[in-house]
């Protein structure tokens, strides 16, 4: 917000560069700034704001904790490798280096997958001649993978053990604060200069109203504002709205990342680092993933896209039947959950770039566009951006420049540009653009554009995800009458429920057998894996704007997508929101038809530090 | 009303709700994986806490120490929150947060460390704690280090503490029954185990946070090992209560329908 005279007093406070956000992109933002502060024999960077002391970098991180993030992940780790060349995997719990790694296709089971012709009659072609492929359980190794989509020379982290590993780095120099459990409200521009951050008000009533114990939020201002909060970190889309995205710049495409992190049971002797990469099941377009981590535990999960046009489209119930496909199922049959947790990621890639800096403010990590969307690549990209953005910052330090856009494009754009991260972005730009036309398409413009190195690409202009999802009774009127659709929405209306179980159901998916140890109930995994909180004293931070608006959507798919069933169908026009389920992922956002959801940096979320 | 000297015990457990797994490491038993478990100042130390802070607010010139004895590490992160919360100086102790350790142990050293505070003075002494602690439940620490010390007055269950004005304390502590035993005390050197007080949670304050980091920090990489052994403890096994879960998320029924349906699944 634009800085007015304030009725209530805030208290301020300066310092020399603010971050919003902690994880990867942060991590390597911090991690290089660490380093050059403490780098023995050079001359000290001085704060300014306080003259005589080291440089003042504060980072506010919004969970309760900077080890409560989420993602799969493999990564071939160059930039955290090249931060940290001494990086033993066994420092970090649960890494461990790949040791092998296998793209399956998997075919559907039992037969209630919507798979296009291509699809089915390769599914045909395959069981007939199984015996001539490396066919196992209901699954196919790819003979031939590109070398895009290989992670072999990399590791298999946990993002929250590698956030509290780099968190711990860094706290122990001393020359950084991270601040967990410290949500960032809203940017503070003055003269289209962005000069720090507003922290979230506490004290308040579910509805934002003060009060006996109101504390506004803390003004914090900075020469620099660093915004790493991830693809949908409020701070950065608020900044989008301001300054406006690069002309024919659009974040259209997206993914809902779900997953469980299990104990293998007793027998199971998968080799840590063992990575398989899936297509084909629960639907064709829900790719999946399975890692293997030290200690018989394993991450499994799927990636549910935006251009999956199932009007009632989720994650949490196909992930479980994913993990119940044969050939998962016979290493995690009697397994336990230990841990779940979701996310949104950004798939737009350098189509979807921000304005990379501004007077004030620069943008890193995956809420910068950063992911390389032809690999499935994040995490290191995002620590490469901070890395980036930190050299530059020194740069500019040193030479005592401000922090202007000019100077920022100079600095950190230009580091970055002259990049592997761009350049492989670039390869990647157009990878995805298939999928908009459906999954075969799709999956051959990714191989055409790997194989030609960003030369050729498939057709297909990203849609806004609103724009491509059609009537319900329209989707499923290969397999359900218009009545039992009605139906079935009447029921749910009545038990106040999401559609896409007992629409599911219908089509042949079979119920779940809930076993209490893996395979449990939504409101279980919150409890049991996500150990979802959320504190009182602060405002919800997912408000429907116009709740008349929502009596036009059709489909409400925000409930059908939620993560954590923390939207749910309610009583007025909106549908409720629950916060002590949220799990922050922001899918509700971009599932939006209607644009008409507020979403905010809220307290709470996971506590769990091991997705 | 005259300045205190509030010297706050407390270590660090796991964040509530995380699965906790005893095993049986090199050096005793241990939980699985401690060091990967998101951690949180004992809950009970919390309170206590909290409290501290609100008793030093109405008593101009007093100070808080939090003395805790956990690794380091673990420590240093979670001080990132409570750092946010109150003012304080830090005392950190280098040692096990796990539960399994001797509480005499555990109370000569963090007894050991409050000797050593400089400019601590024993006539307005107040030590606070957690009646029990999140991690051992053993609900013998405190009352321990007090003894060490030469606190006689000691009071556990705590919920409220008020000063009189005449300087007496007017404390109330649990007892069966959901009620409180009034007791009286003439005042400092007093020791408290603090139930769950009557406080809510302080909300955040970043400015707070940076000003006690500045001293957190020193006192983070002065921390001494505590040397602990064991005390001579053998645990024979270490298991988890067997638990039957099933969930169901309501908003809307009475206290009252939730008891019978608790009472009812209970019995069946």
């Amino acid at each position: 917000m634009d800085v007015p005279e304030e009725a209530v007093p805030r208290q301020t406070m300066d310092v020399d560069i603010a971050c919003v956000g902690f994880g990867p992109a942060a991590g390597g933002f911090l991690t290089t700034l660490a380093k050059k502060l403490q780098a023995a024999g050079e001359t000290p960077l001085e704060s300014k704001v306080m003259p005589g002391m080291p440089l003042q970098v504060v980072c506010y991180e919004r969970a309760d904790d900077i080890g409560f993030g989420v993602s799969g992940v493999v990564t071939r780790a160059r930039g955290i490798r090249e931060s940290f060349p001494e990086l033993n995997p066994a420092e970090i719990p649960m890494a461990a280096e790949v040791a092998e790694e296998k793209v399956l296709y998997l075919l559907d089971p039992g037969g209630a997958s919507r798979r296009p012709f291509a699809m089915r009659a390769a599914d045909k072609l395959i069981r007939a001649f199984r015996f001539a492929l490396k066919y196992e359980e209901q699954a196919v190794e790819l003979p031939y993978t590109p070398e895009f989509l290989h992670k072999m020379d990399g590791l298999v982290l946990s993002i929250g053990q590698f956030n509290q590993w780099v968190g711990q780095q860094l706290m122990m120099t001393g020359a950084v604060q991270v601040w967990p459990g410290s949500p960032v409200a809203e940017p503070l521009i003055e003269d289209e200069k962005v000069v720090g951050v507003r922290l979230v008000d506490q004290g308040v009533e579910k509805d934002g109203t003060p009060t006996g114990a109101f504390l506004p939020g803390m003004d914090v201002k900075a020469a620099l504002t660093v915004v790493a909060d991830g693809p949908v970190g409020p701070i950065g889309r608020k900044l989008d709205e301001r300054f406006g995205m690069p002309e024919n710049h659009t974040k259209h495409e997206w993914a809902v990342g779900m997953k469980f992190v299990v104990d293998l049971p007793e027998g199971v002797d998968l080799k840590p680092g063992t990575v398989f990469h899936t297509i084909g099941y629960p639907e064709p377009e829900i790719f999946g993933f399975f890692y293997v981590h030290p200690d018989r535990i394993a991450s499994v999960g799927i990636f549910v896209p935006s251009w999956f046009d199932n009007p009632v489209r989720t994650a949490y119930r196909y992930l479980q039947h994913y993990i119940q496909h044969p050939y998962l199922w016979r290493y995690l049959k009697g397994g336990r959950l230990r841990s779940w947790g979701a996310k949104s990621l950004q798939e737009s890639g350098l189509q979807g770039e921000p304005r990379l800096a501004g007077d004030g403010y620069a943008r890193i990590g995956e809420g910068s566009g950063s992911t390389n969307v032809l690999t499935g690549s994040g995490v290191d990209e995002a620590w490469a951006t901070g890395v980036q953005l930190a050299e530059g910052v020194v740069d500019l330090l040193a030479r005592g420049k401000p922090f202007t856009r000019k100077n920022l494009e100079d600095a950190y754009v230009a580091r970055r540009r002259a990049s592997w991260v761009e350049q492989e972005g670039r390869v990647a730009e157009r990878a995805r653009d298939g999928f908009q036309r459906g999954v075969i398409p799709g999956l051959l413009g990714m191989g055409l554009t790997g194989l030609s190195g960003g030369r050729l690409a498939a057709p297909g202009k990203p849609r806004a995800p609103h724009e491509r999802i059609g009537k319900i009774e329209d989707f499923f009127s290969d397999r359900l009458r218009s009545e039992d659709v009605a139906a079935v929405k009447e029921e749910c209306a009545r038990k106040g429920k999401a559609l896409h179980d007992a629409l599911m159901e219908r089509c042949g998916w079979p119920p779940i057998e809930y076993d209490g140890d893996l395979l449990v109930s939504q409101q279980d995994a919150l409890l049991l894996g996500g150990k979802v909180q959320a504190p009182a004293g602060v405002a919800d931070h997912v408000v429907f704007l116009y709740p008349n608006l929502c009596d036009t959507c059709g489909t409400r798919i925000c409930v059908e997508i939620c993560s954590g069933e923390a939207i749910y169908p309610g009583e007025g026009n909106a549908p409720d929101f629950d916060r002590e389920k949220c799990v922050h992922c922001g899918a509700c956002i971009w599932n939006c038809s209607e644009n008409n959801i507020r979403f905010e940096a809220g307290a709470g979320g996971l506590h769990s530090a091991e997705n | 009303m005259s300045a205190f000297h509030i010297v706050v015990c407390g270590g660090i457990v796991p964040d509530p709700l995380q699965t906790l797994e005893p095993i049986s490491g090199p050096q005793g038993p241990a939980l699985k994986n401690e060091m990967m478990l998101p951690s949180v100042l004992d809950p009970w130390a919390s309170h206590a806490l909290y409290e501290a802070a609100n008793l030093a607010k109405n008593a101009p010139d007093s100070k808080i120490w939090l003395v805790s004895l956990s690794p380091k590490a673990k420590l240093q992160q979670v001080m990132m929150r409570v750092a946010q919360k109150v003012p304080f100086e830090l005392v950190a102790i280098e040692g096990p947060a796990s539960g399994f350790t001797d509480s005499v142990e555990v109370a000569g050293a963090l007894a050991e460390a409050i000797e050593g505070i400089a400019g601590l003075d024993r006539e307005r002494l107040l030590l606070f704690g957690g009646w029990e602690s999140a991690s051992r439940g053993s609900g013998s620490t405190m009352q321990l280090v007090g003894e060490r010390l030469g606190v006689r007055n000691q009071f556990q269950g705590v919920d409220v503490l008020e000063v009189q004005e005449n300087g007496s304390f007017r404390i109330l502590e649990r007892v069966e029954g959901g009620m409180h035993q009034v007791s009286r005390c003439a005042g400092a050197p007093a020791l408290l185990g603090w139930a769950t007080g009557s406080l809510p949670e302080p909300p955040n304050q970043p400015q707070l946070g940076m000003q006690n980091m500045r001293l957190i920090m020193p006192a983070l990489q002065r921390a001494r090992p505590a040397g602990l052994t064991g005390g001579g403890i053998e645990f024979l096994s270490a298991s988890l209560p067997k638990q039957q879960r099933e969930t169901r998320v309501v908003k809307d029924l009475s206290p009252e329908k939730i008891a019978r349906e608790v009472v009812d699944w209970i019995k069946g």
